[in-house]
């Protein structure tokens, strides 16, 4: 897009004048290179948020920002009940609270190296990944429910992980207003064999080294210094998550006419969150958040288990645990007032800034972690949020990179086994399920992380803390 | 050509062409899981039958491919034969194929569900066109 066809906020700060059906004004956050890189369609889909009932303050794009199912993927828009507001399906999409957990071993990389093969191949055939792939864990319709209500905590009342991994998840492991009921059966069966599993696409288990700290002093408070190996997970709420998306999709297309409410997009999917359709979608999506918490629970126990098994020394202790694609409850500051929101954050991740109630005590002065994935292959980074980002942001922040080229081109670039030889000539270690699936995945297909980190630390949306290359690499 | 599938940045188009509209649905079927695996090795020996129902075409053509997902999902299947009936507001279905198996058939992605993007099912040249952008 053509940086000229904004108001120039700052630097780092692009608005799209509120006009015509707008209700608030549009507003990116991104250098001015990569609003040159953007496609059109971030400028309409953030215009189409922009019309919607009881938005506040603005309609958000964050630096990674590119087009999604009604809102584009890096869209943040907050709804107050209060004014009519409404929840959408668009704003959440159809991989609830997918996200990323990160683990801290107690090891360095000289003491991970000589074994690391030995650990890759055990992580490769004991976490389950890839398409079709069967949890261990198998489920009975009531145990669904208790899963759905429980998230995390249910996982580890099940003896998945320890009491003291819940500090360091989001609302601690297990979101309110979850409602087992408004989840259909079908989403219910479609989970019952998949708990604990890693799933397919962009989803990957990486082994990390930190290999560079950018702030001493947050690196601290997180137990981060160079050379540590971590562990990262990127999954999502897997079958339960994508049916409910398609549930939802189709209950809330009838809606629009019942409420009067117009979009410009049938993929805004809305309802008013005061309305008997918008409660009903908000009990079945945070039934999907805490879904995908246990799946993230369960993996990090199955990962410790592997990880002890090869090193005993080890200590996997949780960093933290992010979500993108959810709508959560919380309060911000609007002109002086404190309000009750729906924060809707599509393919863009919570980042709370330093004295939120919701964080552990040693993360109390910092501000959250975000952890922001680049690609398979490719450096990720430790960011954590800042006061400024809850001012501007509804404290939030980007959540990768994007794709740069289609599926499709990816797989006629690259053979997945030429992907691979490629990242073991630099070190990296890859296993996949699928070949074709790792040509798709391929690191230069999708754009640089780097950059989209550099302008949300730069927009203050979050604060870089620590950058981790990736040593060996799962996927799913 | 009966199906193909088109590029679209972060995510794959189907489509299904047929001299009506029911062949174009059953080959929007086959285009959908030729995405996941290789469908000529999909072998079509367990029927697996559905009914959807929607207010129009294009909403219809949504349950069709979305229902199928769910069974293959559910019972751990693909497909590689359809054969449909629609009438004004529904769509009763069949699909023939086998348990996924995953050295023969290649899976490789997992489609998260169908999408109204680029969604479209209309006329086209003598025949019928059955489209739309599914999420992976």
């Amino acid at each position: 897009m053509d940086p000229k066809s904004f108001h120039k906020l700052n630097d780092y700060l692009w608005e799209i004048p509120q006009q015509g059906e707008m209700r608030v004004p549009g507003r990116i956050f991104a250098s001015e290179k990569l609003i040159q890189e953007m496609d059109e369609k971030v400028r309409e889909q953030v215009t189409n948020v922009a019309m919607l009932p009881g938005i506040q303050i603005a309609s958000l794009a964050m630096p990674d920002a590119h087009w999604g199912y009604g809102f584009p993927i890096g869209g943040v828009a907050a709804f107050d009940p209060d004014e009519g507001g409404i929840i959408s399906m668009g704003g959440v999409g159809f991989d609830i609270s997918c996200g990323v957990r990160t683990m801290k071993t107690g090891m360095t990389r000289e003491e991970v190296m000589p074994k690391l093969k030995m650990l890759v191949d055990q992580l490769f055939s004991r976490v389950p990944a890839g398409v079709g792939s069967e949890g261990l864990i198998k489920l009975s319709l009531a145990q669904i429910d208790e899963m759905l209500l429980g998230g995390a905590v249910w996982a580890i009342k099940k003896g998945y992980g320890v009491k003291d991994d819940l500090e360091y998840i989001e609302e601690h492991g297990r979101v309110e207003g979850a409602d087992p009921d408004k989840v259909s059966d079908t989403a219910k069966k479609r989970q019952y064999r998949e708990m604990g599993t890693l799933g397919s696409g962009n989803h990957y288990l990486e082994v990390q080294v930190v290999d560079d700290i950018y702030d001493e002093q947050a690196a601290q408070a997180m137990g981060l210094r160079k050379d540590d190996v971590v562990i990262s997970v990127h999954c999502g709420s897997r079958g339960l998550g994508h049916q409910i998306g398609t549930d939802s999709l189709k209950s809330l297309a009838y809606t629009l006419q019942k409420y009067r409410i117009t979009i410009k997009d049938r993929e805004l999917a809305c309802a008013p969150i005061n309305s008997l359709e918008g409660r009903n979608y908000f009990g079945a999506m945070s039934a999907g958040i805490n879904c995908a918490l246990a799946n993230r629970q369960i993996i990090t126990h199955l990962v410790r288990e592997v990880f002890t098994e090869v090193y005993p020394e080890a200590r996997i202790k949780m960093l933290y645990d992010i979500s993108h694609n959810t709508c959560k409850v919380e309060t911000h500051t609007i002109n002086g007032k404190k309000k009750r929101l729906y924060v809707h954050r599509k393919g863009a991740t919570r980042a709370f800034g330093p004295g939120e109630i919701d964080l552990p005590l040693e993360y109390q002065h910092i501000g959250q972690p975000v952890l922001i994935g680049g690609t398979m292959g490719t450096s990720s980074y430790i960011l954590v949020g800042t006061e400024k980002g809850m001012q501007v942001a509804f404290g939030s922040a980007c959540h990768g990179a994007g794709r740069a080229m289609s599926r499709t081109q990816a797989k006629k670039r690259w053979h997945g086994r030429e992907v691979v030889q490629s990242l073991e000539a630099q070190g990296i270690i890859v296993r996949g399920h699928s070949y074709s699936g790792i040509a798709e995945e391929a690191p230069e297909s999708y754009k640089d992380v780097t950059e989209v980190v550099d302008a949300a630390h730069h927009a203050s949306l979050a604060r870089k803390v620590a950058r981790v290359k990736p040593i060996a690499c799962v996927k799913g | 050509m009966k199906f193909e599938t088109f590029e679209h940045e972060a995510d794959i188009g189907i489509r299904g062409f047929g001299n009506s509209l029911q062949e174009a649905f059953e080959n929007a079927a086959i285009a959908l899981y030729s995405v996941m695996v290789k469908i000529d090795a999909v072998k079509p020996n367990e029927k697996r039958t559905l009914t959807v129902t929607a207010s129009d075409n294009e909403l219809l053509l949504i349950e069709w491919l979305n229902a199928l997902l769910a069974i293959s999902d559910i019972e751990r299947m693909v497909f590689s034969k359809f054969e449909v009936k629609i009438t004004v507001t529904s769509l009763t279905g069949a699909a023939w194929g086998e348990k996924l198996d995953h050295i023969r058939h290649e899976p490789h992605v997992e489609v998260k569900g169908a999408t109204y993007h680029m969604l479209k099912v209309a006329r086209h040249n003598t025949g019928y066109i059955a489209q739309c952008v599914v999420d992976v």
